[in-house]
């Protein structure tokens, strides 16, 4: 699918009858947004009982990763701002209900009816302003205050994603946790340039573990697997502001919160230990 | 779309407190046959704004289903039957949605409702 499509125009012009019919038939796509839907199905961790759920698909497009969701049994909704993806999706025939709309205004969905969401690789176009008004920070906002509300608590959202690099893991991540979601960043086979993938890993309403990647290397040291066993959740009474001031101190607290916020993104950091932020002693 | 769809839906105008229930103008819907799953519907049953659905499916054509329903009833097939169809199995595929507090009309093209919001709407 070429670079970073989300570089080259608004999704729904990128998106046109020609690019969807192509993006839909290309089986080396199909199968890449098959297996992405199957591990964050995995990563959604819904309840065995038999009992089908009723899931969010945001940014469904022509429905590859929504029929995933209907071969393991399960109800879903789709929302997509681009009318030739969905047509795509009508013609295959999907099960799911199909929504024209902009994840970035907001779902306008009622309190707690979803059990669970998920988004294969889309929420990413949220970090571009393709209109002169659009703002990231309060699109994001607008995305994720709106998804945690129409889920029920301890549901989960799992977004496979294609972050740029640090900051855009983090304009992705931190409006996430501001509305109330625990979680962070899970990445699937970090030292492999071609099968390396990363899912945004929210939880609504309760904490859990960060589940394990697939595909790390036995040379992982422990701190790796630390590193994917906590999980925090920012304390979204607590003003921003405060937050931010703190800065300037760089004390122990600030180095752990910074490892914290690296632990999200998925980076490798040594775990908090009581030396951790120490004062160096001058040995000469 | 599904009655199980609308029965979530509200008007996210910038403004609007309550954008729930959309009302329907249906010009055109179509029935497609699936299969009924009791637990699912029970489970959904918790969830369902009742007298909202109740409205919704007159404003599609169909009238069976009672005007007040409580758990109790999920024992009969019956009323099973009839909920199953309501939700799962009538599909809005022309029409509009219409905003309960301001009027804006959704439309509603091939079953695919348009929420897309003008900019002085967000
Ligand atoms: C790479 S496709 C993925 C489609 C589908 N999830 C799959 O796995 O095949 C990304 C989709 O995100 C959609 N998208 C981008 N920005 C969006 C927005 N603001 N609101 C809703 N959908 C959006 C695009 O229209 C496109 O269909």
């Amino acid at each position: 699918m070429g670079s970073r499509p989300e570089a080259v125009a608004p999704p729904e012009i990128f998106y046109d009858d020609d690019t969807a019919r192509k993006y839909t038939s290309n089986s080396r796509n199909i199968q890449i947004q098959t297996s992405m839907t199957e591990r964050a199905l995995e990563l959604l961790n819904l309840p065995k009982d038999g009992v089908p759920k009723l899931l969010l698909d945001i940014g469904c497009g022509s429905g590859l990763s929504g029929e995933v969701i209907t071969e393991s049994g399960h109800h879903w909704v789709g929302l997509d701002i681009a009318p030739s993806m969905l047509d795509i999706a009508l013609d295959r025939e999907v099960e799911g209900d199909l929504l024209l709309g902009d994840m970035g205004q907001g779902l306008g969905l009622r309190f707690g009816m979803f059990d669970g969401a998920i988004g294969i690789s889309t929420i990413q176009w949220l970090c571009n302003a393709d209109k002169s008004f659009h703002n990231p920070h309060l699109r994001l906002k607008a995305f994720f205050t709106s998804l945690y509300k129409c889920l029920t608590n301890g549901a989960r959202a799992v977004f496979q994603v294609y972050p740029e690099n640090d900051d855009q893991r983090e304009l992705l991540s931190s409006p996430a946790m501001k509305a109330g979601f625990s979680g962070g960043i899970v990445v699937d086979y970090k030292d492999s340039p071609k099968k390396r993938k990363e899912y945004l890993f929210l939880v609504c309403g309760q904490e859990v573990p960060l589940p394990l990647p697939e595909g790390r290397t036995e040379d992982n040291d422990d701190s790796g697997s630390e590193t994917n066993k906590t999980v925090h959740v920012l304390d979204r009474r607590r003003p921003w502001k405060i937050q931010k001031n703190n800065k300037s101190e760089k004390g122990r607290e600030w180095i752990k919160r910074k490892k914290e916020q690296m632990r999200r993104r998925g980076d490798d950091v040594p775990p908090d230990t009581k030396y951790t932020g120490r004062k160096r002693k001058n040995h000469f | 779309m599904r009655l199980l769809t609308h029965n979530m839906l509200s008007s996210n105008i910038k403004g609007v407190v309550n954008g729930f229930p959309l009302r329907i103008e249906a010009e055109k819907v179509v029935e497609k046959n699936v299969e009924m799953n009791g637990d699912f519907l029970k489970k959904m049953f918790e969830k369902i704004e009742w007298k909202a659905f109740v409205e919704a499916s007159r404003g599609m054509g169909y009238t069976e289903l009672p005007e007040e329903a409580d758990s109790s009833m999920l024992d009969s097939n019956e009323f099973l039957n009839r909920f199953h169809h309501a939700l799962l199995e009538l599909h809005l595929e022309e029409g509009a949605l219409v905003c309960p507090e301001t009027g804006r009309r959704f439309p509603v093209k091939k079953g695919i409702p348009n929420m897309l919001l003008h900019e002085d709407e967000v």
